[in-house]
């Protein structure tokens, strides 16, 4: 019964990619093609990493307005970005194999998503006091970053400040192998757990009377969300509402919260705002806006809506 | 057979449960009464590992609940818990085939939309089952949330507060329901109830329980008796026989 909204999503996002690629073609056909097909998997990988990391995150916490950024995982990268230009300057910065860098990186992510979730574990469980630690460390990581950016070099800052905000024109495709493999086994692993989602979206209590070991699969699957952000982070920078406002639209559309529809769902809405969205900017408007800006700002409105919708039930 | 020996269970300053040691052979029904407080959901979570043991030991058919995974208890032992609430957005057959989870991991079979549908009509839920659990009232929900539990299909099926939120009829409905699935499945039923004449009624054995101690225990011809029931709640309750039965007159003054 929920075949159609997906077959509709499909078709629109076959028809974005589409558009994607051929709209205003000129020049050295292989050469433009190419470099499209290159951004436009990373468009795609970008927008599918965000939607089932916020997706998987909703389900874990049990809140419907939360995105992995509460959890300061994306503020932790800046951090990260931004001490690393401090310690060894801008240029040493530039010159770092950025395979090698972006392993660090999401291996510090993923120590820290469970640094923040083990002394739980051991204590009563207590979702709420997990997300209030984590949005104290994000804020915590947002003020350091702040610090050092005043003390650092502004030459230096420049550089820093180019990683620092969503970026959809400039994405650092050197990375999107490495990346697409990581992506690839978080999606993997979501998608074979698609029925065990459904389960921890009853609540711990039920969750274990059905044979589910919440402890064991809510670091597991944080560990993948950390995973999932810190690539779409290294791809674009960071991105607060477009889970959000991606996974509000699929779940409008599929009017369920069955992750086996859901996820689907998810992904393609990511791929037609993302690449739909680029197309239009691109060509529409002459890029005379950002695209993430606008994201950001249409996320934020969904925020508010659901906020208010919440408020009167 | 559940076995609990010696669980003691303490938050903090509080003790919860104090030497707690009890037996519940299979099959029939057995009813925790007592005041609030006095342990009695604390028990049952322990007993369906919820909430994880600090001392003593609990056994379920011979297999120890603390170190038995999740996953293998989820076939012999089934929890409705106290005020579960479900956050998704799900149709009453969508929460009852979540029983089935233990056995299929979320891919039905046949002979699970068989166990569905049973338990779709054994709880009268039949006219419900594509309708959203947020437009339902709290008791159609409770009854939804039961159904769930028993298509789970477990050889021990713990209740906590079953009758929450039902109004008369479906609170006999569901105590006449649960007396037929122990007499003819022969199931083990374990709940927590606070109308002590619904308990009486339909249970074999009643358990009393205040102060995180078990202070009676038995038949319900011997546990309702204003004697004993003035030890469990403290106060005078009148109790008078109807039709051989002991009815507590617990609403009297």
């Amino acid at each position: 019964m929920r075949d159609r909204p997906l077959m509709l999503l499909t078709v629109i996002a076959i028809g974005c990619v589409i558009a994607y690629m051929t709209i205003g073609l000129r020049g050295d056909l292989g050469f433009v093609l190419g470099l499209r097909a290159t951004r436009l998997f990373a468009l795609i990988q970008v927008g599918v990493a965000i939607g089932v990391s916020t997706l998987v995150f909703q389900t874990v916490t049990g809140n419907r307005i939360l995105t992995p950024s509460i959890m300061g995982i994306d503020a932790l990268y800046l951090f990260g970005q931004i001490l690393l230009v401090f310690m060894f300057g801008g240029l040493a910065y530039s010159a770092v194999d950025p395979h090698l860098k972006f392993t660090v990186e999401v291996a510090a992510l993923m120590v820290m998503t469970i640094g923040l979730i083990l002394p739980l574990l051991s204590l009563r469980w207590d979702m709420g006091l997990m997300l209030l630690v984590g949005v104290v460390v994000g804020v915590l990581f947002r003020s350091l970053h702040s610090l050092l950016a005043r003390l650092i070099d502004p030459n230096e800052f420049a550089i820093v400040q180019g990683n620092s905000f969503a970026n959809f024109n400039d994405l650092n495709a050197d990375l999107l192998a490495m990346s697409s493999v990581l992506s690839f086994a978080a999606l993997v692993l979501v998608w074979r757990a698609r029925h065990v989602l459904d389960v921890l979206a009853l609540g711990r209590d039920a969750s274990v009377g059905l044979g589910v070991d919440w402890s064991k699969h809510v670091v597991g699957f944080l560990v993948v969300v950390a995973v999932l952000v810190a690539v779409s982070t290294a791809l674009v920078g960071p991105v607060a509402f477009l889970g959000l406002l991606v996974v509000a639209l699929a779940e409008k559309m599929i009017n369920s919260r069955r992750h086996a529809w859901l996820l689907p769902a998810t992904a393609l809405v990511a791929i037609i705002v993302l690449v739909g969205g680029q197309t239009v900017f691109q060509h529409a408007l002459g890029n005379s806006a950002t695209l993430g800006v606008v994201i950001e700002f249409g996320g934020g409105l969904v925020f508010l809506v659901l906020l208010w919708k919440r408020s009167r039930v | 057979m559940i076995c609990v020996e010696a669980v003691s269970l303490r938050l903090g300053e509080a003790i919860v449960l104090d030497h707690v040691s009890l037996t519940v052979q299979k099959g029939g029904i057995t009813a925790l009464i007592g005041p609030n407080g006095a342990g009695k959901s604390t028990l049952l979570s322990l007993v369906a590992r919820l909430v994880p043991l600090q001392q003593g030991s609990i056994s379920i058919d011979g297999l120890p609940v603390s170190t038995t995974s999740s996953r293998q208890l989820a076939k012999i032992v089934a929890i409705l818990g106290q005020e579960p609430t479900i956050a998704s957005r799900l149709t009453v057959r969508e929460l009852v085939s979540f029983g089935r989870f233990p056995h299929s991991r979320g891919h039905l079979t046949a002979s699970d939309h068989d166990a569905i549908a049973e338990s779709l009509r054994l709880f009268e839920l039949q006219e419900l089952s594509e309708r959203f659990l947020e437009t339902l009232s709290g008791g159609q929900r409770q009854r939804a949330l039961v159904a769930m539990t028993f298509c789970q299909e477990t050889d021990y099926l713990l209740l906590d507060e079953p009758l929450n939120n039902l109004d008369m009829y479906h609170a006999r409905e569901l105590m006449r329901s649960l007396r037929r699935i122990a007499d003819d499945k022969g199931r083990t039923i374990v709940i927590v109830v606070h109308d002590i004449n619904h308990a009486g009624t339909y249970a074999d054995r009643l358990i009393g329980m205040k102060q995180g101690r078990i202070i009676a225990d038995g038949a319900p011809h011997e546990i309702i008796t204003t004697k004993a029931l003035r030890q469990i709640f403290g106060y005078d309750i009148p109790v008078q026989m109807i039709d051989e039965k002991p009815v507590a007159l617990h609403f009297r003054s």
